[in-house]
């Protein structure tokens, strides 16, 4: 069974082609982080635009690579949401265009989903259940991954995503964008215990994160040190801040493994190829005796191909799409 | 041949079916739903009605701006999509060129498309026998100006499109009874006048390259305009 999958939420024009949910047949992905960067971030005008331009080649390469044609493809996989409103609103018209014209099925997909299922493709083994952490530059999440198309979601942030906190603090120490490999590369220099930043772990018994007060007791840390007219080591604070980061991160994904009595973590998003967090998590869970699964880098940040493995198990769970369709900026797992 | 034409420039999405120099079919609908909910099950609806396979279309067709930025990509993935997957030819029009292609007058034609902020998307069109000529380009325009301007170049125009609807007290004032007001109905955009545009384009061979063919936006993003005055 093989699906064309789409995604074109934020800055990553994608398509892939995917076989039985597990198998990459192709995994075209054109990043625009070139263009956003002079404007220090994401510009949704510009994304769309630029999603547009690029779209039908992409799918000419998806399927070139993938050695086969368009009539091979059993059914269509689309991201519905969350994301951009314009940018995913050229991935749809797209897919809903093949899928009418070809007469197969499609599928939208929730592109939460898609980074929990990106471990599917680089582990063949893993099977649900499992606890994933979902953590990207939208999206902090830990969910009980309960079926192949059953989630459950535990925890979720109430202020910023754990990425938006890494770039926020980036921009803060003057780093380019995006901001959160620069901190990894950063931290890896810096003494992690240089600076004691609050970490918040809410309610006792919460699962729910919050890391805007993190992130504004660095702008405060920064502001006192210039007033004082002290150094800044910025490799210090980023590693310091990336430690707090991964403290509560990990107090509470172990702590919900612990209670499920799960033994399987899958760790997924774009901050999931954060190298201080992979050490981390890797490390506890040989200590506890959790088998971890991490995505292989490339599929941690927005591609096709998970939307292609999130939309197989859709699609043979039974759902299917109409022409219809709505987009959904909001769409919650 | 058979032309499939789509345009969701404006509020209005429609949909039209030609085949050589006769219309088969057109829905047009402006409802306060997206686009991209509306466009494929209402191309779907025609083509059944007509029952005619997606398959038997030749050629497809859509306005490539200026207009709604996201209204403009929603109906070029589409029609994208249908040329790949059909391997079939793609040709993009002018919206303005569109809205002029509803009048049948030899006054200067003169279509409007409301771009916000007083501004409108706007040109000068002529038929000249059966050929409709672009007198000015299409740009994007500050009202003052351009009604002033058009005072002043200009005796009679025929003004169409939602621009005319929008800003037609400042239009009565500045250009008087220069200026006529199309009729309602000719002042949204058919998908029949841009598959008959295709079609004439089509016969002189000016086809455009899928992969290459982007919207007309006539605007830079805020962003792009802020970076460049260096804000
Ligand atoms: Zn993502």
């Amino acid at each position: 069974m093989k699906t064309l999958a789409i995604e074109t939420s934020c800055d990553e024009t994608s398509i892939a082609v995917i076989e039985d949910g597990r198998k990459i047949l192709s995994n075209i992905i054109s990043t625009q982080i070139e263009t956003h960067k002079k404007f220090g971030g994401v510009v949704p005008e510009i994304a769309s635009r630029m999603h547009v331009e690029v779209i039908s080649q992409i799918l000419k390469n998806a399927l070139e690579d993938a050695n086969i044609g368009l009539n091979d493809i059993d059914f269509i996989s689309v991201t519905e949401g969350p994301g951009l409103v314009g940018a995913l609103l050229v991935g749809m018209s797209f897919a809903k265009a093949l899928s009418y014209s070809l007469d197969i099925p499609l599928i939208g997909v929730n592109h939460i989903k898609g980074h929990i299922c990106a471990n599917y493709i680089s582990h063949k083994n893993l099977e649900p259940p499992f606890i994933a952490l979902v953590i990207s530059g939208g999206h902090t999440y830990l969910v009980d991954v309960t079926g192949y198309d059953e989630y459950k979601v535990i925890g979720r942030t109430r202020d910023d995503a754990v990425g938006e906190a890494f770039d926020k603090v980036a921009r803060a120490l003057g780093l380019p964008y995006p901001g959160g490999p620069m901190i990894d590369k950063l931290s890896k220099v810096g003494n992690p215990e240089a600076i004691n930043f609050p970490r918040v772990y809410l309610e006792v018994n919460s699962y729910d994160f919050s890391f805007s007060g993190l992130k504004t007791a660095i702008l405060n840390y920064l502001n006192q040190m210039k007033q004082k007219n002290e150094t800044i080591t910025i490799e210090d604070v980023a590693a310091s801040f990336q430690m707090a980061v991964i403290d509560v991160l990990s107090e509470k994904t172990f702590r919900l493994l612990n209670e499920t009595k799960r033994n399987k973590l899958a760790i997924a998003g774009g901050v999931a190829a954060n190298s201080g967090i992979r050490d981390i998590f890797t490390k506890k869970a040989l200590e506890k005796g959790i088998e971890l699964f991490i995505p292989d880098m490339n599929l941690c940040t927005d591609n096709a191909a998970m939307i292609g493995s999130a939309g197989y198990y859709s699609y043979i769970s039974g759902k299917k799409s109409t022409l219809g369709l709505k987009v959904d900026a909001n769409l919650s797992l | 041949m058979k032309i499939l034409g789509m345009d969701t420039s404006t509020l209005m999405t429609t949909v039209a079916i030609t085949d050589d120099q006769k219309l088969l079919g057109e829905y047009s609908l402006s409802v306060d739903m997206s686009h991209s909910e509306m466009l494929v099950p209402m191309i779907k609806s025609t083509l059944d009605g007509l029952k005619i396979d997606i398959d038997d279309i030749d050629l497809f067709t859509i306005s490539i701006g200026p207009g709604s930025f996201t209204g403009l990509r929603i109906a070029l993935s589409t029609a994208k999509g249908f040329a790949i997957a059909k391997n079939k030819p793609i040709i993009g029009v002018s919206t303005l060129e569109a809205l002029a292609y509803n009048i049948c007058s030899e006054s200067y034609i003169v279509p409007m498309i409301d771009a916000r902020r007083e501004r409108v998307f706007s040109g000068i069109y002529k038929w000249n026998g059966n050929i409709l000529k672009v007198v000015k380009q299409d740009d994007a325009l500050d009202i003052a100006e351009y009604f002033n301007y058009l005072n002043e170049n200009y005796d009679k125009l025929f003004l169409n499109g939602n621009g005319s609807i929008a800003y037609r007290d400042l239009i009565e004032e500045i250009l008087g009874d220069k200026a006529i007001f199309a009729p309602f109905n000719l002042n949204s955009i058919r998908a029949s006048s841009i598959c008959e545009i295709a079609y004439e384009r089509f016969k002189n061979g000016l086809i455009d390259d899928v992969d290459n063919l982007k919207p007309v936006y006539l605007r830079e993003s805020q962003a792009e305009r802020q970076f460049s005055k260096g804000e």
